[in-house]
């Protein structure tokens, strides 16, 4: 727990200094006494896992939660900060995890706009630098890009780094962290355990700090046994909300007992296939066939009961009725069983939101608390939780990790793994190369609504990031 | 870890997770889901206070006002020591505010069953007036048969008929997608006219004994709803009042325990998430628009067999009962036992400022009716900056807490 305190010779470099920062949320302490200092033309990241207070440390310091306890020091100068205005003024600027920018539109025109998020991410920087920030806070800004985004905006944050911009970087990915952040401090639970250069830190030792134990990073996967093949898709044609053709003739095959991933940078017909594997969109051409059964075409519904299950890429907007209880979530696909004469059955359905929590370990709240005020870890394991306990035939997993903390992803990793080894077809759809070779049996690179190469889990970054971007397909075999 | 403190504290907007919703009905939905009964008395109390202000702007004493509007209304007859002569008008007044708040009850649920399911029913006045028509039609006609068949087949047509004029604006959203804010307030207007149509004069349905009154027929005495409470010959309370607390009860067991009360909530919350998970979004928006219709068709058949007993061109002119439910819907929050109280506030609200109650030497009558149109106008405002109250709330809340803990900061400096 090497703290490193800036000796009274550095303090007049500080940028931003917090104190014994305490920020009660009913009874639990969100930040219990933070210390926190981040110096001019430093990457300071702030790593923890979900809940841990990262984002309830920087709303503190954006003005928009305001502390029970401790003091803010800004250039040196004490500072109060009661509004994102206030944070303003003292020149710091935040670009928000789902980024204030864009979701005030409407989807439409959203599309109109066609705005990659990378570029989003740049604007709101840009837009912090033109208010003069000389404090940037970016709240988890990864975890919606591609790798090539995420490379391009660590660029970014270096040359404002050199050019004497104090960034603050939340995160909980570990690498991250390593590559980009000159120092890190990690909270663990509302409290700093501690803030270590980067230099000589490992992604083992830093995860130990934010777990508070040894986390496996890399999950130990017995070989395969593929079975017969369950998820059957033949020459798929599938046009997106604009009538452009998004799926271009895809044909794939998953057998029970395997786990295939679709690797390929956002956008290249992911959504649209998914959609139309799962009911939600009509192909123009093909046929999805499940079990020997043709499926083509039915809706969502039809598509759960011929054993299609779906973790939806979106947990807020399609995984989850944030506004339902977790109870009711947890019943989203299955609140008719037991229902008669069109009543539901509270009985049952509190029975089985009990026993999934206690069996996939959902955490920070009982059957009636709102799936709003869990963490997104939490939130994604009620998905997880209730797409596994309909006990389907074929999974489609996109993006299950997403936005996730290495706990919450070692267990949704687990949980994949279990399914395929208890003989389900998993098909994987992840921008997260890390994730699509430790779980892919196969890996699918998609490319422009085409399959463009099969490969297998040990390919490297270089042959795959080639070939999702459009590159030949003949680089070098290691 | 185990509870992400970071979601919204305050109300900031702490990530899109609040899907804000696109429809304004959705996001009404969304601004009504929380808080207790607190802010709608507030909300109540704030509007009568506005209203009592512009009383005594006209000269006149806002609380003898609101005390004859209160007497006015019979709510008196609760009160034990009221009694001889003072209790028996106030039964006779209580009859003709709960005569009042029957339909109004109906009408309102029908907007707040749209709202949970993301929809907003302005079209209550024309299913209102689709079920009246249909209940006269029924009631005057098929005499001979027995009274409380006729009576139920009066009330099925009514409810059926509004069913299906709420169901067009919920067919349309699912299948075209047109907006039913839009499509609600035009069959307001073709309800209107067809009705108008159908009673003036020469009109297919206008009363056969007098060619010269833009009326239809009278229902038939073995189809008017029995009174229970007052005297029959004046207008004393029918069981309506009945029909409409059953609904309620209804009501709430198909929003809280039935599958499409489910699905309607799911949908009002997310309806990308509810069709995620198979969830007929289009079929639910059909199905709660056609449900609003047939409880304010329903409340068309209590007014028509209960009191009215007839419909004139004007009355179909001067209904205002649909938007009332708006207000009414809005201060219950949607909800089966506020929607009751609501609607019982603003039919007392009704009944003791009409011409009839009102003692005219305290306060003018034909003034005080204005008094209901502010209060009601002011709940619709207020409530619909209900986000505004509950944010005042949160900073006074904030501050009062927050003041000594605020001046910590002081012991802890480094």
């Amino acid at each position: 727990m090497a703290t490193d305190t800036p000796s009274a010779g550095e303090a007049a470099e500080l940028a931003l200094e917090l104190r014994g920062i305490t920020k009660i949320y009913g009874s639990l302490a969100a930040n219990d006494a933070v210390d926190f200092d981040l110096r001019k033309g430093e990457i300071h990241a702030l790593l923890g896992e979900n809940g841990a207070g990262k984002s309830t440390l920087m709303n503190v310091v954006y003005g928009m939660a305001r502390p029970d306890a401790g003091e803010i020091r800004i250039f040196g100068e004490p500072a109060t900060i009661r509004s994102p205005r206030d944070a303003m003024a003292h020149g710091i600027g935040m670009v928000f995890q789902h980024f204030m920018l864009i979701p005030v539109m409407t989807v439409a025109e959203n599309l109109v706009l066609g705005v990659s998020v990378g570029m989003q991410q740049r604007i709101e920087i840009l837009r912090a630098l033109d208010r003069g920030a000389g404090i940037i806070v970016l709240d988890e800004p990864t975890a919606v890009l591609t790798p090539q985004e995420a490379a391009e905006l660590e660029g970014v944050l270096r040359r404002l780094r050199d050019e004497g911009t104090a960034i603050v970087f939340i995160t909980h990915k570990l690498h991250e962290v390593l590559e980009v952040a000159d120092r890190v401090t990690v909270l663990r639970r509302g409290k700093s355990v501690g803030t270590v250069p980067t230099e000589g830190a490992s992604e083992a030792s830093l995860a130990r700090l934010m777990v508070g134990r040894d986390v496996v990073l890399q999950i130990d996967k017995p070989a395969a046994k593929p079975g017969p093949v369950a998820l059957e898709v033949q020459d798929l044609h599938v046009f997106d909300d604009r009538h452009l053709e998004a799926v271009k003739g895809i044909s794939l095959e998953v057998r029970r007992g395997e786990i295939v991933a679709i690797a390929g940078v956002d956008g290249n017909g992911q959504a649209e296939l998914i959609d139309a594997i799962t009911g939600l969109r009509h192909p123009e051409s093909g046929h999805v066939v499940v079990d020997g059964r043709d499926i083509t075409g039915c809706n969502p519904r039809e598509a759960r009961d011929a054993g299609v299950c779906h973790i939806a890429q979106d947990r807020h907007r399609r995984g989850l009725v944030l506004d339902f209880t977790i109870a009711e979530n947890l019943a989203l696909r299955d609140y008719g069983e037991g229902a008669k004469m069109g009543l539901l059955s509270p009985g049952r359905m509190l029975a089985k939101a009990k026993q999934l929590i206690e069996q996939f370990d959902i955490r920070g709240g009982t059957p009636d608390t709102p799936a709003r005020s869990l963490s997104g870890g939490n939130q994604q394991k009620c998905v997880v939780a209730r797409e596994i306990a309909g006990d389907p035939n074929v999974m489609i997993a996109a993006q299950p990790t997403r936005g996730l903390d290495v706990g919450a992803i070692e267990f949704v990793h687990r949980r994949l793994l279990a399914e395929r080894d208890g003989g389900k077809a998993v098909l994987l759809f992840s921008l997260e190369l890390e994730e699509v070779r430790a779980l892919a049996d196969r890996i699918l690179v998609i490319y422009e609504g085409r399959i463009v190469a099969e490969l297998p889990p040990t390919a490297t970054d270089e042959q795959l990031g080639l070939l999702m971007t459009g590159g030949s397909a003949e680089a070098p075999a290691p | 870890m185990s509870t992400d403190a970071t979601p919204a504290p305050g109300g900031a907007p702490a990530g899109p997770a609040g899907g804000g919703g696109a429809t304004v009905g959705a996001r009404l939905t969304e601004t009504l889901r929380e808080g207790g009964p607190l802010v709608p008395v507030i909300t109540v109390l704030l509007a009568f206070l506005a209203g009592g202000v512009v009383v005594a702007l006209t000269g006149h004493d806002p609380l003898a006002t609101y005390k004859a509007v209160f007497e006015g209304s019979g709510l008196n007859w609760l009160l034990p020591w009221v009694t001889g002569e003072d209790r028996d008008v106030a039964a006779t007044n209580l009859q003709q505010t709960l005569i009042i708040t029957a339909p109004l009850i109906l009408v309102s649920l029908a907007v707040g069953y749209a709202f949970r399911a993301g929809l907003f029913n302005i079209g209550g006045t024309g299913q209102y007036i689709a079920g009246s028509v249909i209940a006269v039609w029924i009631g005057s006609t098929m005499a001979g048969l027995p009274g409380w068949l006729h009576i139920v087949l009066a009330m099925v047509g009514a409810t059926l008929a509004g069913a299906v004029w709420g169901g067009i604006s919920g067919g349309l959203r699912a299948t075209t997608g047109a907006n039913e804010v839009i499509t609600t307030i035009m069959l307001n207007y073709i309800a209107r006219w067809v009705a108008i149509f159908l009673f003036g004069l020469g009109g297919p349905l206008q009363n056969s004994a007098q060619p010269d009154v833009p009326v239809s027929n009278d229902v038939v005495n073995d189809a008017k709803l029995p009174v229970f409470w007052g005297d029959p010959e004046l207008q004393g309370l029918h069981i309506g009042i009945f029909v409409a607390l059953a609904a309620a009860v209804v009501y709430w067991v198909l929003l809280n325990r039935s599958k499409k009360g489910f699905e309607a909530r799911a949908v009002g919350f997310n309806p990308e998430a509810a069709r995620y998970s198979g969830i007929a979004v289009g079929k639910t928006y059909f199905l709660v628009m056609a449900t609003c219709g047939a409880l304010a068709g329903l409340a068309g058949s209590l007014d028509v067999l209960g009191w009215q007993f007839r419909i004139a061109t004007n009355d179909v002119q001067a209904t205002e009962l649909g938007f009332l439910g708006i207000a009414v819907a809005l201060l219950g929050r949607n909800r089966a036992f506020g929607t009751c109280v609501a609607a019982l506030l603003f039919g007392a609200l009704l009944s003791g400022t009409s011409v009839r109650n009102l003692d005219p030497s305290v306060f003018p009558p034909e003034l005080a009716q204005n008094l209901t149109r502010i209060i009601q106008g002011l709940v619709v405002l207020i409530v619909s900056a209900d986000v505004l109250i509950a944010m005042v709330f949160k900073r006074v809340r904030r501050r009062r807490e927050g003041a000594p803990v605020g001046a910590a900061p002081a012991e802890v400096t480094v």
